[in-house]
């Protein structure tokens, strides 16, 4: 009973992990942080006041290599590290009645003290720290190597559509087509992104994205999506225009993800080799028990579990 | 069993207290006439016929007649069953956890803490209410229950109990209970007696004569009551049975009231066909209800060591939110320094709960946050999970058809379902014999008449030494004979008058002449059956006089004054009606072992009948006594006790008047004395005239023993657990039986402790210059010897000890105490003779405090009920002896036999159960809280939960519940043939082996390694890449699901993996657990997000289109499994236990 229990486990697990490992390695990943090296030298020994100072242009231009063919879609992520959105203090800090109805834009939560009223005592909408702390760097990504044929204009821009990044049932009713962003922002301290207050927040899908907090204080997010096929060699530049402060606290990375996804998702070897690893333990140990049932032959009702 | 001459028997116990005699001040002959001031406790007046005029005394102000037995009433229950709950630590726990759960402290919201104790904590008291409600039902039932009552002018009609008042004067017909505590005026009777059978309140079924005072004798007519008026002063009501005070005033006169004419609420008239009385005590202060005490609640030691793992929780509870509290400290003093600013989190504004700069406050609210986080460690649903479980294995003991008794049509019942785990921990057995390993159904089978022994056949005792073959026909030949109750007597020369043929033709007349006088039976003229059936004090006492009428004595009358016999006369050949006076009846107790009748015949002689105990009557023989006669009666007698029967000598005396005239005066003055010393000075009163008998034979009785019972003692023997009988009985009657019932056996080495010096000898090892030395040191020296004994013999032979009442005095005081238990924790059997009820219990006490082991009493008499008690288990026997022992009792079986059944597959299975419910309660939860631990940890320890409000809260109630309940339930390790044919399956109980700390332990930590398999196995398969192919990340919500699944799955596959018995239940509720996440998910994911907040359609949308979902869940689930499973393998391989070892030679023969 157990050895074929045993046996059977390791003949479905190894199929699915090598299935796992080939889908994750035909995923391709290009990750570039650009923390520290999107500034200035002579800023290096104080990079909050380089972040905080407004006067600086923060933008800074990289050129990256593609390792291999990626396929379109390609996706764009943001990186941080060490950023607890799960802190319980930053994670409540939300009202979740005022980003659906425009009528609960008083509905300021206690949990989203300090950044729940304006200073001119009028309710924040979105209201909170989660809403404050948006994040606000920018990217843009053109083709290099590709010279300009036909003698026109410099490098034909990459375009990132950010259509469609938020999950639906955000879009569709978390949040509200008639609310609009008020007293964002204007408080004396400046936390994170602007919001258009034009645009109803269904239609902020930068803010849906942030607002749907990550599990672990590493993480990734969806910043938009490229329409376009990259060839292997080809060099793209970014264009990153670094506002966001990531720099006063300790182990605050930050960097951009170009990456493709399969079947499983993005790149991530850790499921195969699990499956892999389980399976093989498990086909080792039915053999290790055939063995022994073969040494002492009597003993195959031992491994009777009932 | 109780109050026959060859038993030592007292009252029960626990009444031992009450026949202690009230103050002498207010003896009722010192009072003055008229009504006086009452004396402090004799406050009670009644005004007897004048129940609704008697505002004017304020006896208005006594309770009606209804009694309430529940215990809440609509108004209270809610208040104190709350109380009840909330007394349990666990609860209360809960209790404070969700009144801080509505501060800002909380970490989700107040609601999904409050429902599950809401929901835990409704259905215990539901629980509580349907019993109440039962209780409810009984109450209204009796309190209907209809009595005729006098309406104060003419006639009686009928009313119910309740409305019942004091000084009411009601009729109570034959075979009715009477409705309350009544004075008795009159009966059918002319001499104003009546018979009562007490058995609701003592458990004795023997008929109880009660007799109205002279002056009220009259009063037997319905019209008579229509001038009567008395006034009666007595006693407050208490809990004394057997004792009553008072005087009543009639006619300007005062007579001191006697228990004699009390009827006591619950017992039943019987033999006579009304009675009247008026009424005194009514409801709750009527005696049986002042009695009514919940007996001393029992806690098995499986509950007993779960409160301590369940405080153990509370342990790691508490070190892991002050771990995580300290951590979140150091973070939150840190956030504002330079470098570890997390200006996201605005620690320059946080509020008090987050405030760096009072860091250490901040820590001890976050203490309190994480204990409400973590809170899902203890488990709520457990107490009461367990108590469900219980209640339903309680129902398979009563429903189990292998232990219904059709004879008696009573089935097997747990009365309390404490302690069904306990049954399979029994290390012990104590033993009542008569009526527990006995029938106790009495049958007269032998009897020596003037040194000839009469009576050809063979005994139970006898026949179990072998040749079973050879008295099968004598068997079937006396079977095809009339078969008379307590009867079972073979021999041509005493049946049908050929007595008369015999030698000592004038001995065996007087012979039968006593058998047929001296009793205090009643006889009950049977319209059915021929001739007269006999309600007796003991079946002993029955057996003989139904004995006597088949030999031509028939008892057929008795008054206050005189018996009378039909008699056969030989000489005529037909039988004559013989009246004799009887003069008095010198009572049979427990010291005296001896009972005396004496009497005037028609032609005016005075005899006096004696009967009791051999050692006692052969005593008091006078010197006469034809010394061969003795010397054959003697031997006879220990043949009879060898072959197990139960034994009586016989013995008269002629009196001359003037002897008697002086003893009666002595007598009489003794009688009426009301020292302290009464019982002594009647005592030793009755001695005097007990003296100079002539001895006249002996009957042998037998009490046959029960179906099945050496069978069982077999199998309990082999199984392991020790038995002990604890026995009024004699030494030679009990080692008897004891071989009989198979718990003495040939190859055993036996060790005999008495000091016995009364004739008999004990069979060996009792020599004479024993006696001569001290008790103490004889007895001590006694035990270092069988001690040695036993070292020397080693293991190889089994021992039995056998010890008697007297000897035990000693062995149970000071330092003989341990040698004593060290000796019989030694001996295979021990066998104790000759006790007392107290000495029983004191046993019972003695072995279950000093060898810490689980013990099981089992008795069927009244006299059984302290030991009942004393036990961990009381098992009572629903025989003939009344329900006292029941009542007593936790479980009750029809018959010993059924216990085999009840400890060794009930008792295994529900040991089994119950542990493996438990271990498996605290690793669900230890799986689900570490993982709960490991997300704080990633999120600086903010007590942050890793899950939805409502999946924490509906984990315990939801979607692990049902299975464990089912493995409480229904699991069966091995089936119950199994466990009957190999019976040292019960070792693992009594070693407590499935429930040892190891065990416990090793569960818990398999708990935390699925934790940690399941978190690190979780936050590695969605790390920080897309988890679907349209590239989107796995946020908080997504990763909370795939953990939460992970762990539903893995909780519910561990307990199919444990299960070794699977049926359409188990899978039901296993699988159907994990179907109701996923409906949980969808149908909570579908409420408004309001309510739903982060589970907001995130099954539907995210996890279940992402193949990463699924395939993670199935990898770590396996993962996750494979600790335990090779274990299991290990266990298996290297150490396997014993029911793994059957279930493997059970698979062979398939």
């Amino acid at each position: 009973m157990v050895i074929p229990v045993l046996a059977f486990v390791g003949l479905i697990f190894i199929p699915i992990g090598l299935a796992c490992i080939v889908s994750s390695n035909k995923v391709v990943e290009v990750v570039y942080r650009y923390d520290t090296k999107c500034v200035p030298g002579n800023m290096l020994h104080n990079k909050v006041a380089y972040i905080q100072n407004a006067s600086i242009d923060k933008t800074c231009t990289r050129t990256l290599k593609i390792p291999r063919d990626m396929k379109r879609p390609i996706y764009i992520y943001y990186q941080l590290d060490k950023f607890y959105q799960n802190h319980r203090r930053y994670s409540t800090s939300r009202s979740d009645a005022q980003l659906r109805e425009p009528k609960a834009a008083g509905d300021v939560a206690e949990f989203c003290k300090p950044e729940a009223f304006a200073a001119n005592g009028r309710p924040i909408v979105p209201c909170g720290l989660i809403a404050w702390s948006l994040f606000n760097d920018t990217y843009s990504f053109a083709r290099r190597n590709r010279l300009p044929r036909d003698g026109d204009h410099g490098p034909p821009p990459l375009t990132v559509s950010k259509r469609g990044i938020s999950w639906p049932s955000e879009r569709g009713h978390l949040f509200g087509k008639n609310v609009f962003p008020r007293n964002f922002q204007n408080g004396s301290l400046v936390g994170g992104g602007q919001l258009d207050p034009r645009k109803p927040l269904s239609e902020q899908e930068d803010l849906m994205v942030w607002m749907r907090t990550a599990a672990l204080p590493r993480f990734r997010k969806l910043y938009g999506r490229m329409e376009a096929d990259l060839v292997a060699g080809e060099l793209i530049t970014v264009t990153v225009r670094n506002s966001y402060n990531s720099y006063s606290y300790a182990g605050g990375e930050k960097a951009v993800v170009l990456s493709t996804a399969g079947w499983l998702g993005g790149r991530n070897g850790f499921l195969g080799r699990a499956y892999v690893v389980v399976g093989m333990a498990c086909f080792l140990l039915a053999l290790l028990l055939t063995l022994l049932c073969l040494v002492f032959p009597m003993k195959e009702e031992h491994l009777l579990l009932r | 069993m109780r109050a026959s001459a060859t038993d030592t028997d007292e009252r029960p116990l626990v009444e031992l207290a009450v026949v202690t005699p009230t103050p002498s001040t207010s003896s009722p002959a010192a009072l003055a006439t008229g009504p006086p001031a009452p004396a402090p406790g004799f406050s009670r007046a009644v005004r007897c016929n004048a129940p609704s005029s008697a505002s004017a005394s304020g006896d208005g102000a006594y309770p009606g007649n209804a009694i309430s037995t529940t215990k809440y009433t609509a108004a209270s229950f809610l208040p104190k069953s709350l109380f009840e709950q909330f007394r349990r630590v666990a609860n209360c726990f809960f209790l404070v956890v969700a009144c801080v759960s509505f501060s800002p402290l909380a970490p989700y919201r107040a609601v999904s803490v409050l429902l599950p104790l809401f929901v835990v904590v409704s259905a215990a008291m539901a629980k509580e209410a349907v019993e109440d409600w039962r209780r409810k039902q009984q109450d209204i039932e009796v309190n209907n229950r209809k009595v005729e009552v006098y309406d104060g002018t003419q006639s009686f009609h009928e009313t119910e109990w309740k409305k019942l008042r004091v000084g009411d004067i009601v009729k109570v017909k034959k075979d009715e209970f009477f409705p309350a505590d009544l004075l008795l005026l009159s009966s059918c009777h002319e001499d104003g007696t009546c018979y009562v059978e007490t058995m609701n309140l003592d458990g004795e079924t023997n008929l109880k004569r009660k007799q109205s005072l002279d002056v009220t004798v009259g009063l037997s007519e319905e019209h008579s009551f229509h001038s009567f008026k008395a006034f009666i002063q007595c006693e407050d009501p208490n809990e004394k049975l057997y004792s009553f005070l008072g005087t009543l005033y009639y006619r300007e006169q005062q007579y001191p009231l006697s228990p004699q004419q009390i009827l006591l609420r619950d017992s039943k008239l019987r033999n006579t066909n009304f009675i009247y009385g008026t009424v005194i005590f009514t409801g709750h202060e009527t005696k049986v209800m002042q009695n009514a005490t919940e007996p001393p609640s029992k806690r098995s030691s499986v509950e007993r060591r779960m409160d301590k793992i369940v405080y153990l929780l509370f342990a790691v509870l508490f070190t892991i939110a002050s771990f995580g509290s300290i951590f979140f400290g150091i973070k939150t003093k840190a956030e504002l320094n330079v470098g570890s600013y997390a200006w996201y989190l605005r620690p320059d504004q946080s509020s008090i709960f987050f405030d760096p700069n009072r860091a250490s406050f901040a820590a001890f609210c976050h203490f309190l946050t994480s204990l409400m986080l973590y809170v899902c460690l203890v488990p709520i649903s457990l107490y009461i999970s367990i108590e469900m479980v219980k209640v339903l294995q309680s129902t398979f003991i009563n429903q189990d058809q292998n232990m219904y008794c059709e004879e008696s049509d009573k089935p097997a019942r747990a009365r309390t379902s404490n302690l069904n785990e306990e049954l399979g921990q029994v290390h012990t057995i104590l033993s009542d014999k008569t009526g527990t390993l006995t029938c106790n159904s009495m049958e007269f089978s032998k009897c020596s008449i003037a040194g000839v022994a009469y009576g050809s056949r063979l005994t139970e005792v006898e026949m179990s030494y072998g040749e079973i073959e050879d008295v099968s026909g004598q068997m079937h030949a006396a079977k095809s004979k009339r078969s008379v109750k307590g009867f079972n007597f073979t021999d041509g020369r005493l049946m049908n008058g050929e007595w008369a043929k015999e030698c000592h033709r004038d001995a065996i007349e007087m012979f039968f002449r006593a058998l047929a006088v001296c009793h205090t039976a009643i006889p009950v003229s049977d319209k059915d059956s021929i001739g007269m059936t006999y309600e007796a004090e003991s079946p002993d006492e029955g057996a003989l006089v139904a004995a006597a009428r088949e030999f031509g004595f028939e008892f057929y009358h008795r008054t206050q004054t005189t018996i009378s016999v039909h008699e056969y006369e030989p000489v005529f050949g037909k039988e004559v009606d013989r009246t004799y006076k009887l003069l008095n009846i010198l009572e049979f107790s427990s010291a005296r072992k001896r009972m005396s009748v004496i009497l005037r015949t028609e032609e005016g002689r005075l005899f006096l009948f004696c009967k009791g105990a051999d050692s006692v009557i052969l005593e008091r023989l006078s010197k006469d006594n034809e010394k061969s006669c003795v010397a054959n009666t003697k031997q006879h007698i220990e043949v009879y006790s060898e072959a197990g029967l139960r034994t009586l000598a016989l013995a008269y005396r002629e009196l001359t008047e003037d002897d008697y005239a002086a003893w009666n005066e002595e007598y009489s003055s003794a009688k009426n004395s009301v020292h302290t010393d009464h019982d002594a000075a009647v005592e030793k009163a009755s001695e005097n005239i007990e003296k100079d008998l002539v001895l006249l034979g002996a009957t042998a009785v037998e009490d046959r023993l029960q179906k099945g019972v050496p069978e069982c003692i077999h199998k309990l023997a082999q199984a392991g657990i020790k038995i002990w009988i604890l026995t009024g009985d004699k030494l030679e009657t009990a080692v008897n039986i004891g071989y009989s019932c198979n718990l003495l056996r040939k190859e055993m080495e036996e060790f005999f402790v008495t000091l016995d010096n009364s004739g008999t000898n004990a069979p060996e090892g009792c020599n004479q210059e024993g006696s001569r030395m001290a008790p103490y040191e004889h007895i001590g020296r006694k035990l270092q010897d069988a001690r040695r004994q036993i070292s020397l013999k080693g293991t190889s032979t089994p021992f039995a000890l056998i010890i008697d009442g007297n000897a035990l005095t000693y062995a149970l005081t000071g330092s003989l105490k341990d040698s004593f238990l060290d000796l019989a924790v030694d001996c295979a059997s021990v066998l104790c003779c000759r006790m007392s009820p107290k000495q029983k219990a004191l046993i019972t006490r003695l072995v279950k405090t000093k060898t810490k082991k689980t013990t099981l009493a089992i008795g069927d008499g009244a006299n059984d009920v302290g030991m009942l008690q004393e036990a961990d288990i009381g098992v009572g026997i629903s025989g003939a002896e009344g329900m006292q022992a029941v009542m007593a009792s936790d479980f009750a079986i029809a018959q010993f036999r059924f216990l085999e059944r009840l400890l060794l597959v009930h008792g295994h299975w529900c040991y089994r159960r119950i542990a493996a419910m438990i271990c498996y309660f605290f690793f669900k939860n230890i799986t689900f809280g570490f993982t709960l631990f490991w997300f704080e940890a990633h999120a600086m320890f903010s007590a942050q939960p890793g899950y939805n409000d409502w999946f924490i809260s509906f984990y315990n109630v939801a979607f692990t519940s049902l299975p464990v309940i089912a493995l409480g339930v229904f699991n069966k390790d091995v089936s119950a043939s199994v466990c009957l044919e190999v019976p040292l399956l019960h070792q693992d109980g009594v070693n407590n082996v499935f429930f040892s700390w190891s065990r416990i332990l090793s569960w818990m930590l398999n708990g935390l390694c699925s934790s940690i398999i399941i978190f690190f196995g979780a936050i590695n398969a969605v790390l920080i890449q897309a988890v679907r192919q349209d590239g989107r990340v796995a946020g908080f919500d997504i990763l909370g699901v795939t953990m939460y699944t992970c762990v539903v799955w893995t909780v519910n596959c561990q307990l199919a993996l444990y299960i070794s018995y699977f049926t359409w239940i188990q899978h039901f509720v296993i699988w159907g657990s994990i179907l109701i996440w996923y409906t949980f998910l969808i149908i909570y994911g579908s409420f408004p997000a309001m309510i739903s907040t982060t589970a907001y359609h995130v099954f539907w949308e995210a996890c279940a289109s992402s193949p990463l979902y699924w395939l993670s869940t199935l990898v770590i689930v396996v993962t996750a499994l494979l600790p335990f499973f090779l274990y299991r393998v290990t266990c298996s391989l290297f150490n396997p236990q014993h029911p793994e070892r059957v279930q493997r030679t059970n698979s062979k023969n398939w």
